[in-house]
């Protein structure tokens, strides 16, 4: 190795290590003036809570037993509307893909129901399935399936011509042609659909917490909003922000595994 | 002895505000183990006719008539190898489409005498442009076709690659001796190639005349380049075709 290659390589290091830092440095920064400014009483805790209050939060709902509850009824109900809403809209994908007619007469209620705010389905939904885990499914659900049926529907009509071509030359059927090229040339937009999936599934299950729930971190937070615990609401909204980054890793994970 | 026989073949396109004639009055024969090669100017309808002939495209009338045994084979413009399959996996696509993985040893040949065997478990981006051509060669060969059809196949290819791939494809299909006809923009491909050359007129296709090329001495396509006759030919057909600037 050349002395220039093993400087290259030292600055490369370097700079992502200084990345890290400075990263680091950021969130503690701002973790550590908002403790100061709680402790001095710069910021009024009853409305802005502060870090400690939060951990304290944390220890006192992890000691009566209620943490890991939540934290689990919220991440139930996001897995199964994500594994449900993203096989359900694959399906109905491969099947406007194969029957071009449906398509075109689909096509203008898919684009109503996407453009509508998908919530306000919600009474709607609660008076139909009840009070209960179910709506906040099928509500998730509802958002995740729309978009993920247009969007893979788009990527599978985009597939390269020739190639179809070249399949049928061979006679392939159109399950040969779908499972052979259209799948796995759409991997890659696959996974993207997987990712934009399972936020917008903690979008619709957090806004089914809202609207009708017994458990979960929604609730958690609609709870201490009602009786003006704000320890209770920010502590929720940590526990989502680390819920999320667990899950997109999760799908990156999935990511890497396929692709070997 | 013939084995393909086209009469007549007609081919009208539509669209909402029109329709257009392609291919008009479309007849030729195609003898077994003969080398035809269909040229005309860029736009004029040559890939239609291919693809009518090996049935990807229904003809508007006219009919087609061969031994419905023999198998076709197509190959493309463009390799169009899939870059998630190993070189080994895209050669054996036509085979599992086909349910016939029996033709394996079949392929392993082919592979072994072109000179892929070694980057048979490669992934095609690894390969150069004449390298995926042949690869997609073989996968058009591996479910052993009577007639190939070949459009604009050497046209994604720069000029050095172009000669040195038409030789290579030439000598493969006359030693597994099949019969081929070949769709080119490029005349001196043509004549340096096939047996007998087909020239079209603007559109609608039309037969302007068939030429059956005798060059002196008939070898290699980069050979045959260099024929006394060669010349005679590229002067026939360059008159033929109405090139407009």
């Amino acid at each position: 190795m050349s002395s220039e290659h093993k400087a290259y390589l030292k600055k490369l290091k370097r700079d992502k290590l200084l990345v890290k830092i400075v990263q680091i440095l950021i969130i503690t920064v701002i973790l550590f003036t908002w403790q100061l400014a709680a402790d001095k009483g710069w910021i009024n805790t009853f409305i802005s809570s502060s870090p400690k209050n939060i951990i304290k939060t944390i220890i006192k709902l992890y000691k009566d037993g209620s943490l890991f509850h939540h934290i689990w009824i919220t991440f139930y109900e996001v897995i199964i509307s994500f594994l449900l809403g993203t096989s359900l809209g694959l399906i109905i994908a491969t099947i406007l893909w194969r029957f071009s007619f449906l398509f075109k007469v689909v096509d203008p209620y898919l684009t109503i129901l996407n453009s509508m705010p998908k919530v306000s389905l919600g009474p709607i939904i609660i008076i139909i399935a009840g009070a209960s885990t179910k709506s906040i499914i099928i509500m998730a659900l509802f958002i995740s399936v729309i978009i993920t049926i247009i969007d893979m529907h788009q990527a599978f009509k985009e597939t390269n011509k020739n190639k179809i071509r070249l399949l049928k030359s061979f006679k392939a059927s159109p399950s040969q042609i779908f499972f052979k090229l259209i799948l796995p040339n759409n991997f890659n937009n696959l996974i993207n659909t997987f990712k934009v999936n399972i936020g917008l599934v903690f979008i619709g299950v957090i806004m089914g917490e809202f609207l009708v729930s017994k458990a979960g971190v929604g609730y958690l937070i609609m709870y201490g909003s009602q009786v003006f615990n704000l320890n209770l609401v920010m502590t929720g909204i940590i526990l989502l922000a680390i819920m999320a980054s667990l899950m997109y890793y999760m799908i990156i994970f999935i990511d890497k595994k396929l692709k070997k | 002895m013939d084995i393909l026989k086209v009469k007549n073949l007609k081919k009208i396109y539509h669209t909402e505000k029109n329709e257009f004639l392609a291919v008009d009055n479309f007849s030729f024969n195609l003898k077994k183990g003969e080398f035809v090669a269909i040229v005309g100017p860029s736009g004029c309808g040559k890939s239609t006719i291919l693809s009518i002939l090996c049935g990807l495209d229904n003809p508007s009338s006219g009919e087609i008539k061969y031994d419905k045994t023999l198998k076709f084979g197509y190959m493309l413009q463009g390799d169009n190898l899939f870059e998630w399959r190993t070189i080994y996996k895209n050669c054996l696509l036509g085979l599992e489409i086909q349910n016939n993985l029996e033709n394996k040893n079949y392929v392993n040949k082919l592979l072994k005498t072109y000179g892929l065997w070694e980057f048979k478990d490669t992934h095609p981006s690894h390969l150069s442009g004449g390298m995926r051509q042949r690869v997609s060669l073989i996968r058009t060969l591996a479910t052993k076709p009577d007639i190939l059809f070949l459009d604009e196949p050497f046209s994604a290819l720069d000029y050095q690659t172009r000669l040195a791939v038409s030789d290579d494809v030439y000598k493969i299909i006359k030693k597994e001796g099949k019969s081929a006809i070949m769709v080119t923009h490029d005349i001196s491909e043509a004549i340096s190639m096939a047996d007998k050359v087909i020239v079209l007129s603007n559109r609608p296709s039309t037969i302007k005349h068939i030429y059956d090329i005798n060059l002196e001495n008939k070898t290699t396509p980069i050979e045959n380049r260099k024929d006394k006759n060669f010349a005679y030919y590229y002067d026939l057909i360059w008159k033929d075709i109405d090139y407009h600037v």
